[in-house]
């Protein structure tokens, strides 16, 4: 084998490897990456069914329910347009409170309710995720009915 | 007063880093040795002005100056005064100061080891690091002064956030800024390599130290995060794929390539503009990661807008730094030519092959932490990445790239083939199969289907390393330092290796609302919730829950998890308690009051989670033995002669040619 030859092997090796890294790493991709829908978009049936999501907005004063005794909460996420009911059965987060953005990852039930799998509020008072924010904004805007403000984007 | 002094003393620091900057780049093209002179004396100025100015900001913390601004945002007179000093780098302004003391500390040391190159190149890498110098200088006086006023000063300040209020916050910034930061020794050789357009591949031996301890540096202080992580955040997760851990992890993986490949170009002369490049690109991925965490563009693209001059300012300096590094490299690398050829199953070979596989999986996380800014800015809409995307797709180049280690350490330079290790290391791989399935099959049931092949890979890494040692101490041989390192690295690599497979594989978590005396079962375990009481601390109150565990009947330990409460923030936090061991950890963490005298509790059970960590420090600590050793082993005086690599025609490949007498390169 020339040098020249062995190099050409070389290089097409790798190439077909870069490949084949690069094509799964897409695929796992856009299989895995997850969206994120208000609750206005969700009511616009954007969302397709059994799709897993990222559902943001705010905790709506006075919604949260709980079963006595046990991890199951209700609870309704709003943009001040549309609201979306949701179920969650584990842990909340420090930060979680009526009255504060919240960010949720789960589906949608047959009846909308969301199923979340995970809550998250990891950001402190002052501040609120940057889409979150964006929802909230555009709701207010629309609804004419100023509820809070929402806090600004560091 | 006094922090006017802080703020004028980093104002001289700015003009000396400009001097240092200019006196290194401009003094060896003029061949001005009164310039070159001038050079290590500015850098000199440059630490001690920046050490003053820190030292003003941790005492205008101790002294509970609030009419500081950036103190009043991040402390409190109730602060305890070790927190009140680590609040220097709790936030944006006071970490970029950090980072340029660790910088200038790395400057520092560069000075004190410049005999061991020739002048003018010591002065060029000099002045590369007083160019960085000078822009993040400039950078944090114009958009980020620690020392601004606020007027009138509010009788107490917000104090520092909880979740900062922790000794591994102590620590853990530091050494990851020396990580982070220490790659910039590595660009500034490269650069003054390219800059002398250098053939030879001495710049590759003096660069190896520097490459090793920062690598070292940044392993250690991303451990430690993790395991910040992991028990101050209260949830028992280790690794998150979060923006702000992947801007840490990125650097890291591309240093191990350039560890890795720095060691053939010093020994064989081989991958000259390759190991350049990756010497570029570890700081370069260094500085957009810290200015994707200190700017906030990972959380928003908006920050931009919130701060424009931040952003811009922001945006132009990676283009100069990063761009100006590629135009010089697009300029001189053809330059680097190497001759030497190697045979298909050689050590270069093994080191090429890791070298692809370790760049291909930081490539696939920096795909996956800009997907979410990328998509924003082009407004295909809001999408997040998480562990479904990062954990398949990290193993696909990672897998292979594991099961070569234990080939590859011991591959023949040039010739290619095992040579003698080859029985060892086959019997290894028998050892590590049969090893790795009985732990994977026998001790911990229900495993994820990768988990048998972790756990052989990470058995026979560790055994393949050992062959080595082992060997020479049997024959009574000296162990020399970098064999040393390097067997002790990638033992680490293999304990890492097996850590992460069964915290992987066997963890079992639950979350479940306990009424005091009702118990949970997990694996073996069972964790009884006997109540708890209300507590109240230094500038907290909170609820303390008391959980006792037992295994098959017989008591583990008694957790105390915590709820607490700040007053000044009014931020409620969630202090796990942790049961460590060797080979498990147990956690809990109290939820919150559920109604009917009953808390929620999330509780953890996962097996060798030590190990990762653990893994991770020895691996530092092979670092540090390979480039501690080799200094002891050949120290280099003033004038000595230095060994080269030059691949000699005709066989003899290893350094054995006498070394040309030590003069201006040019």
């Amino acid at each position: 084998m020339t040098p020249r030859r062995r190099r050409l092997y070389w290089v097409l090796g790798i190439l077909v490897g870069v490949g084949l890294a690069g094509g799964l790493a897409l695929r796992a991709f856009q299989q895995n990456v997850m969206f994120y829908f208000d609750p206005t978009r969700i009511a616009a049936g954007e969302v397709r069914p059994g799709q897993r999501f990222r559902l943001g907005g705010m905790v709506e004063k006075g919604s949260l329910q709980r079963t006595p005794g046990s991890l199951e909460v209700r609870f309704v996420v709003t943009d001040f347009r549309h609201q979306v009911p949701v179920h969650y059965a584990n842990v909340l987060p420090d930060l979680f409170r009526e009255g504060a953005g919240v960010v949720a990852h789960g589906r949608l039930d047959a009846n909308g309710t969301f199923i979340a799998d995970e809550v998250l509020a990891k950001h402190d008072e002052k501040y609120m995720p940057p889409e979150v924010a964006r929802s909230l904004a555009a709701g207010q805007s629309a609804s004419a009915a100023p509820l809070v403000t929402p806090g600004q984007v560091h | 007063m006094v922090v006017e002094l802080g703020h004028y003393a980093l104002i001289l620091a700015l003009m000396l880093a400009g001097a240092q900057a200019f006196f290194g780049l401009a003094g060896p093209s003029l061949r001005s040795e009164r310039w070159l002179a001038v050079v290590p004396s500015a850098a000199c100025g440059q630490f001690v002005f920046v050490a003053l100015a820190v030292g003003v900001l941790v005492h205008a913390f101790i002294s509970n100056d609030f009419s500081v601004h950036y103190v009043a945002e991040n402390s409190n007179s109730a602060l305890p005064l070790f927190y009140r000093v680590t609040a220097m780098w709790g936030a944006h302004e006071g970490s970029m100061l950090l980072w340029i003391l660790v910088l200038t500390l790395w400057t520092m040391a560069l000075v004190a080891r410049s005999h061991t190159m020739p002048a003018a190149f010591a002065a060029r890498a000099l002045g590369v690091l007083g160019l960085i110098s000078f822009f993040f200088l400039l950078f944090t006086l114009a958009t980020s002064n620690p020392f601004g006023r606020l007027i009138p000063a509010p009788p107490d300040g917000n104090d520092l956030n909880p979740v900062l209020q922790d000794p591994a916050f102590a620590v853990h910034p530091p050494i990851l800024y020396m990580g982070y930061v220490g790659f910039s020794v590595s660009f500034a050789l490269a650069c003054a390599a390219m800059i002398e357009g250098r053939r030879d591949q001495l710049w590759a031996q003096w660069m190896r130290p520097w490459t090793v301890m920062a690598w070292a540096f940044l392993a250690c202080g991303i451990a430690l995060g993790s395991w910040w992580a992991y028990y101050e955040l209260g949830w028992g997760g280790f690794w998150f794929w979060d923006p702000v851990e992947n801007a840490s992890f990125m650097p890291w993986l591309i240093g191990t390539a350039l560890i890795h490949s720095l060691a053939v170009t010093d020994k064989r002369g081989l991958f000259k503009s390759w190991t350049l490049l990756l010497a570029v690109t570890a700081f370069s991925l260094s500085l957009i990661g810290t200015f994707l965490v200190r700017s906030g563009v990972l959380v928003s693209v908006h920050s931009f807008a919130a701060d424009p001059s931040r952003g811009l300012f922001i945006l132009a300096l990676l283009v100069v730094m990063i761009g100006g590094a590629l135009a010089l490299y697009a300029w001189r690398a053809p330059l680097m030519k190497s001759a030497a050829g190697f045979d298909f199953v050689s050590r270069e070979s093994f080191l090429l092959f890791n070298n692809i596989l370790l760049a291909i999986a930081a490539a696939v996380v920096f795909g996956g932490t800009l997907a979410p800014m990328i998509a924003d800015t082009l407004g295909l809409g809001t999408l997040s990445v998480g562990p479904p995307y990062f954990n398949p797709s990290f193993l696909v180049p990672i897998l292979p790239m594991l099961a070569l280690v234990a080939l590859g350490m011991h591959a023949r330079w040039r010739r290619g083939g095992l040579g003698e290790a080859r029985r060892p290391v086959l019997i290894a791989l028998g050892v590590a199969l049969v090893l790795g399935l009985a732990l994977s099959l026998g001790v911990y049931a229900h495993p994820l289907k990768l988990t048998p092949v972790g756990a052989v890979v990470g058995i026979w890494i560790i055994l393949s390393a050992l062959i080595d040692p082992v060997d020479r101490l049997r024959r009574g041989l000296r162990l020399p330092a970098s064999i040393a390192g390097m067997s002790i690295a990638h033992i680490g690599l293999g304990i890492f290796v097996l850590g992460i497979t069964f915290v992987q594989s066997n963890t079992i978590e639950r979350d479940i609302a306990l009424k005091p005396g009702e118990s949970a079962q997990l694996g073996a375990y069972r964790f009884l919730y006997q109540g708890g009481a209300d507590i109240v601390g230094p500038n907290y109150e909170g609820f303390r829950g008391t959980v006792s565990i037992t295994r098959n009947g017989v008591p583990v330990r008694v957790l105390y998890p915590e709820k607490r409460r700040y007053w000044v923030q009014g931020t409620v936090q969630t202090t796990a308690a942790i049961a460590p061991a060797f080979n498990r950890d147990l956690l809990a963490a109290l939820g919150e009051d559920v109604g009917a005298g009953a808390w929620s509790l999330r509780l953890q059970y996962r097996p060798l989670i030590r190990f990762v960590w653990i893994g991770a420090l020895i691996m530092a600590i092979g670092g540090v033995t390979a480039v501690v050793g080799r200094r002891r082993a050949q120290p280099l005086p003033d004038g000595a002669t230095l060994p080269t690599a030059t691949a000699l025609p005709g066989g003899g490949s290893l350094p054995a040619a006498p070394a040309p007498p030590r003069g201006r390169a040019r």
